[in-house]
């Protein structure tokens, strides 16, 4: 049976430093918190009111930059971060009351391999077969299986520490798997990978979601995300910004083409007639004399907005064009580059 | 509870101690069997020690090698675990409360201190025969300050393992460990203290004292010996405050 995943106003903040996997998180406060006297604690808000409806059966990606709460969300929906306030489920099961069932359902990569540094790989895959119950010839012919799906076999008597980053990505992967968990939790899961190895990955997330399992990913990988999810949350500090289809959501950018220009000087007057370009849905003032334009055509638009700098004696110094993409989105709703 | 879970935790610490195996036993028994040897043997052998002082030395040095092992055994590998690397997740993950996963912890480490005391016995003894004089009239309740002996080992491992990072663990051995063995009562008995009235007052917040007395009440009563009621208050004390602080800090460090 798969379960979905639903989160309702959930809410994260640390007054100690947030865990490496959940990244420095939003933004610093020293607000509130006064405790004896003492200096105020920093204050960091991880998430801030995060409510999704993820459908069993779904690949659903949570798409931001470091420290927008990816992981920290993650973190709680598996069980390692008490949220400060509302609820999670995974399928019916509330995740902090229920904890022991959630953990029977979910398989969790975390973003840093946290593999048992004392255990070989076939151990490592064996024991945590056996953590969750299953017999002895189960947990070896799986194990095996897997450690041949992810190319480990010639590797899998030896112990783990001496392995390259990917092949301990790669079996972080498979032991997530062992107990064919209903629901796959992937934090960066292609985060130092070679591309083949990408590529391998995709298919075997692909495969397990085709065999009617739920996966979570999060990634700050447009192309990843375009390219696996069925849809897709924008997240940054700690809030959804937008929530949709890879198609939806780049067709929810006006034009869907980013332009951004630079010119030699701050023209309001050259704005204003930007506006009035063919195509041109919608103009955004930015740093440095440039500007966003968002339009429904990328490179026939240079020549009129060349034309019109000329027109206005403001050099036009830089073009960039962007095609219809999550970055775009990303760059429309927040004003910052998700490589930023 | 989740018993096949948590039986596969033993199982995993029991894999790991037995490819562990020789710097497991150099690490247990080198220490305790060295000082054996000096102070049993040398010391005795030239007249600076009496010769009944082997008899006296066997229990402390069993109580020192139970607690040395069981702490080790308990917060190394926790103090590594939750570090960088966050080994221990896979076992957070596992389907049965978190707390269980810190009580495999203690019960793995109680197994190991029970096993360096019974070893340690007949090592010491034949480093120090002949004269040992071990009178083994009440070996259940020797075998009950035993168990107490192992699990308050391992319970402070917890406790350590969970309190200390990875860095401060050198001040944990300078501060914590090497004060509590020497102020523990193991090379010598509590009674030896009488001359210093506040110091023997004060050792008692130290569960090493209850540890080496209690194995030395069993094992050579004839020694002068904390009683044994003391004995098992101060154990059963420091083992439920052990139990509690450890899985208050293993809570603390487990879920952010």
């Amino acid at each position: 049976m798969a379960a979905g995943i639903r989160t309702s106003e959930l809410r994260k903040v640390y007054n100690t430093a947030p865990p490496l996997a959940a990244g420095p998180g939003g933004a610093f406060s020293f607000a509130a918190k006064r405790s004896k006297g003492k200096q105020p604690k920093p204050e960091v808000v991880a998430l801030d009111g995060i409510s999704l409806d993820i459908h069993s059966g779904e690949i659903f990606c949570l798409l931001g930059p470091n420290g927008a709460g990816k992981s920290t969300t993650v973190g709680v929906l598996t069980t390692r971060v008490k949220p400060t306030a509302g609820r999670a489920w995974i399928g019916e099961h509330d995740v902090w009351k229920e904890q022991s069932a959630v953990k029977r359902l979910i398989g969790v990569v975390a973003q840093r391999p946290n593999l048992d540094f004392s255990l070989t790989a076939r151990e490592i895959l064996v024991f945590h077969g056996a953590y969750f119950g299953l017999g002895s010839h189960e947990r070896n012919t799986r194990a095996a299986s897997l450690l041949e799906r992810f190319k480990l076999t010639d590797r899998a008597d030896q112990i783990v520490r001496g392995f390259s980053g990917g092949m301990m990505q790669r079996l972080s992967i498979a032991r997530a798997m062992m107990h064919d968990p209903q629901v796959l939790f992937l934090d960066e899961p292609s985060a130092g990978l070679d591309p083949q190895t990408r590529l391998l990955l995709w298919e075997i997330i692909r495969e397990y979601n085709r065999s009617g399992k739920t996966v979570l990913l999060t990634t700050h990988n447009m192309e990843e995300a375009d390219a696996l999810c069925q849809r897709l949350a924008i997240v940054d500090h700690g809030r959804v910004i937008a929530l949709g289809t890879p198609q939806e959501l780049k067709a929810s950018v006006p034009g869907g083409y980013l332009v951004r220009v630079r010119f030699g000087q701050h023209s309001p007057d050259l704005l204003e007639r930007l506006k009035t370009l063919p195509g041109v849905r919608e103009v955004r003032s930015t740093e440095n004399n440039s500007a966003d334009l968002y339009a429904d055509r990328g490179g026939s638009l240079v020549s009129d907005v060349a034309n019109l700098s000329v027109a206005a004696h403001a050099e036009l110094c830089d073009v960039h064009i962007s095609e219809p993409s999550l970055e775009n989105l990303f760059l429309h709703h927040t004003g910052r580059s998700l490589r930023e | 509870m989740n018993y096949k879970a948590f039986i596969a935790m033993l199982a995993r610490d029991v894999r790991v101690a037995r490819r562990n195996i020789v710097a497991l036993l150099f690490q247990t028994f080198l220490q305790p069997l060295m000082f054996v040897f000096i102070f049993g043997r040398v010391m005795v052998g030239s007249g600076y020690m009496p010769p009944s002082y082997k008899s006296l030395l066997l229990p402390g040095i069993m109580a020192l090698s139970m607690v040395g092992t069981g702490i080790w055994a308990v917060a190394m590998p926790l103090i590594g675990e939750f570090q960088f690397t966050r080994e221990i997740e896979d076992r957070l993950l596992a389907p049965m409360d978190i707390s269980w996963v810190a009580i495999e912890k203690v019960v793995a480490g109680t197994l190991q201190a029970l096993a360096a005391g019974i070893m340690v016995i007949p090592a010491a003894w034949l480093l120090l025969r002949p004269g040992v004089d071990l009178s083994l009239h009440r070996p259940i309740l020797f075998a009950v300050v035993a168990l107490l002996v192992a699990l308050f080992s391992a319970c402070g491992g917890l406790a350590l393992g969970c309190s200390v990072e990875q860095t401060h663990i050198g001040l944990m051995f300078s501060l914590v460990v090497a004060p509590m063995i020497f102020f523990g009562c193991t090379y010598y008995p509590w009674s030896a203290l009488a001359n210093f009235p506040i110091m023997q007052k004060a050792v008692l917040v130290n569960p090493l004292v209850y540890a080496s007395e209690g194995l030395r009440a069993t094992l050579v009563p004839q020694f002068p010996h904390l009683s044994l009621l003391a004995v098992f208050v101060g154990l059963l004390g420091f083992n439920a405050l052990l139990l509690t602080v450890g899985l208050r800090q293993f809570h603390k460090k487990a879920v952010s």
